[in-house]
């Protein structure tokens, strides 16, 4: 038994146990907080490894074999996202440490914050569909009590509207999984991969719209991403930034796990829906964020349309797309959390998030400018940072697969994603500062440490794009190829009788 | 056997997704309850309905004797009963905070208590 494919859930909620005991003593939660999520950063880069060299890793709980036990399987794909949530989480942790108030440490801020990363990595790594459902709920609740930690009257208001939608997309969720252990009479997910291949096509096509709608509010996609913008900028921004990296991406994961090992049966139904729903949701994202002068907001707006990249790569569901998809998701999730750090930083020096109240920062904190750039253009794919491979992987996927009309999409709303960044340059950064404008504070040196770490990180997968791009290949030629995950879980025969069932099917069509 | 449960579980899934349309989020509340109650009826009846023959092998044999109830989805189901509990709880207790803090429980007049209650210095 590998125990590394487990280690990214058990690190954390031995920890979360841990800082529990600590609650009187805020000083020991701090450093035990930040040893753990450092710790969990190595696991994961461990399991990482692994799975780069050994192939797919899979671990059979209390030793019962696939499909009646609960499996946790670790591909490429999962191995990737436990590893970038892990480090978000670290930066996250230290960012913390002088961001979240004493009032918010004692209702369990520490605590709370590792039970999110375990629900993060459980759903990630899981290889059974109710199993996911009962991480989702874990990260979920995580999610709600730090939303509303601190008890503003903003927060709560937030709070409503992000723990309603989110729990009616729970329950379609939770329904869809019971429709398909009628169908097929299983939960694992390589046995679902089998059996869905020998049902009534038109069912099996019914529930998958039932996951679509069920993941798309979590990833929050077009139209189901209102109750995102509303409820994103209230809690500090310490949750904010790994909210905004990590927690929608879980949704995206999610449908490109369901999307690729088992609902491929009909692939021109679906994938067709979901090019629309990753079109509608780029256009409709960037448009809403020229309209906010709030720049959380502004940012809250722009994570709805990078998530219409991925949802584009997993949509066109070539080899090249869904590598483009899984770089995408990894640069995106560090931009993205890190302009909310950013912002963080620049609120405590102006003493404001609004851009007509704030100003003159490229003055006053000349490294703090640089750092939003390299940010803000990473994000927009300006060359040499990660966002260009990012884009221009998705794009000539489209481009190859001949979908000329969302390449011209993707590449529009990256134009105007610039235009988006070149306004909160223009307000917060080059522009004076107004008269009546708030007194800020200078912030401590500790802020600077993430955002600058993760600041490199959008360089180095520009400049070092290789190993990245590598992994991503390798995560996409695993998703195309249902068997191999299949293999890993139920042994080889399994995968020869799906193997053959998937080119029967395909004899079929020609 | 299941065709019944079947219409039982659209009808609360109506009524429970009718409540939570409700301009008062105790409604809201109310039909949350409804709407888990229905799902985890709806996985109750797909993992298909035995009467009255429990899931236990009699002693000497390795497989039970005849049709038994399936105890799978009843596992689920408790899952499920136990996440939806906490989740309930939850809400109700967001709630009350939310009427304490914002004197209103109406999703219409929420965003107007907010602009007119809004004072605090939010750090």
């Amino acid at each position: 038994m590998n125990l590394f494919v487990v280690a990214p859930v058990i690190v954390p909620l031995f920890s979360a146990a841990v800082l529990l005991l600590l609650r009187h003593s805020q000083g020991a939660q701090r450093v035990l907080a930040t040893l753990s999520t450092a710790a969990s950063v190595v696991v994961a880069a461990v399991l990482m490894a692994q799975v780069s060299s050994g192939g797919i890793q899979v671990v059979q709980f209390g030793g019962w074999t696939a499909p009646f036990g609960i499996s946790f399987v670790a591909d490429h794909l999962s191995a990737v996202m436990v590893l970038i949530a892990s480090v978000m989480a670290l930066a996250s942790a230290v960012y913390a440490l002088r961001d979240i108030d004493p009032e918010r440490e004692r209702s369990g801020f520490h605590p709370l914050f590792q039970v999110l990363l375990v629900g993060i990595n459980g759903a990630f790594l899981t290889g059974d569909l109710f199993n996911l459902y009962v991480w989702f709920e874990v990260l979920l609740i995580s999610s709600f009590v730090l939303l509303t930690l601190g008890g503003r009257r903003a927060q709560l208001e937030g709070g409503i509207k992000y723990v309603s939608v989110n729990l009616l997309s729970s329950m379609l969720f939770l329904a869809a999984i019971g429709l398909l252990y009628g169908l097929t009479g299983t939960l694992n997910m390589a046995d679902l991969a089998i059996e869905l291949r020998h049902q009534d096509p038109g069912l099996v096509t019914t529930i998958a719209m039932l996951f679509m709608v069920a993941f798309g509010i979590k990833a929050a996609v077009f139209p189901l991403f209102f109750w995102l913008p509303a409820s994103y900028h209230t809690p500090p921004i310490a949750i904010s930034a790994f909210f905004a990296g990590m927690l929608t991406k879980v949704g995206v994961y999610a449908l490109m796990r369901v999307f690729t090992l088992l609902f491929t049966g009909d692939v021109g139904y679906t994938h067709t829906i979901l090019l629309w729903v990753g079109a509608f949701t780029m256009v409709s994202g960037v448009l809403t964020a020229a309209a906010q002068s709030d720049v959380r907001k502004i940012l809250s707006f722009h994570i709805i349309s990078q998530i219409g990249y991925m949802i584009m790569g997993l949509a066109l569901y070539t080899p090249l797309a869904l590598a483009g998809a899984v770089f995408y998701l990894i640069h995106n999730i560090v931009a993205k959390a890190n302009l909310f750090l950013i912002a963080g930083i620049a609120r405590r020096l102006t003493g404001s998030f609004d851009l007509g109240r704030i100003g003159g920062l490229f003055k006053a904190a000349p490294f703090l400018s640089a750092l939003f750039l390299i940010a803000a253009l990473g994000l927009a794919g300006i060359p040499p940072l990660s966002g260009f491979w990012a884009k221009l992987l998705v794009v000539l996927a489209a481009l190859e697969a001949g979908v000329w009309w969302i390449a011209a999409v993707a590449l529009g709303v990256g134009l105007l994603t610039l235009f988006s960044m070149t306004k909160i340059w223009q307000y917060a950064y080059w522009k004076p500062a107004p008269d009546d404008a708030p007194v800020g504070a200078a912030p401590s040196r500790l802020f600077y440490a993430p955002v600058v770490g993760l600041a490199a990180l959008t360089v180095l997968l520009g400049l070092w794009s290789t190993p990245l791009i590598g992994v991503a290949d390798a995560a996409a030629a695993e998703l195309l190829d249902p068997s191999r995950y299949v293999g890993a879980v139920l042994g080889p025969e399994a995968a020869a009788g799906l193997r053959a069932v998937l080119e029967a099917s395909l004899g079929g069509d020609q | 056997m299941e065709v019944p449960f079947a219409v039982m579980v659209g009808v609360l899934f109506a009524s429970g997704l009718y409540l939570m349309m409700q301009r008062n989020l105790m409604r809201f509340v109310f039909g949350l309850l409804v709407l888990s109650g229905s799902v985890n009826v709806l996985i109750f009846t797909a993992g298909r309905l035995t009467r009255g023959a429990a899931p236990v092998i009699p002693a000497g044999l390795t497989t039970p004797a005849g049709e038994v109830a399936n105890a799978l989805p009843q596992a689920v189901v408790l899952t499920a009963i136990v996440i939806g509990f906490g989740l309930i709880v939850f809400t109700l207790v967001l709630l009350l905070r939310v009427y304490e803090r914002l004197g209103t429980v109406k999703t219409d007049e929420l965003g107007d208590a907010l602009v007119r209650l809004d004072d605090e210095d939010e750090v």
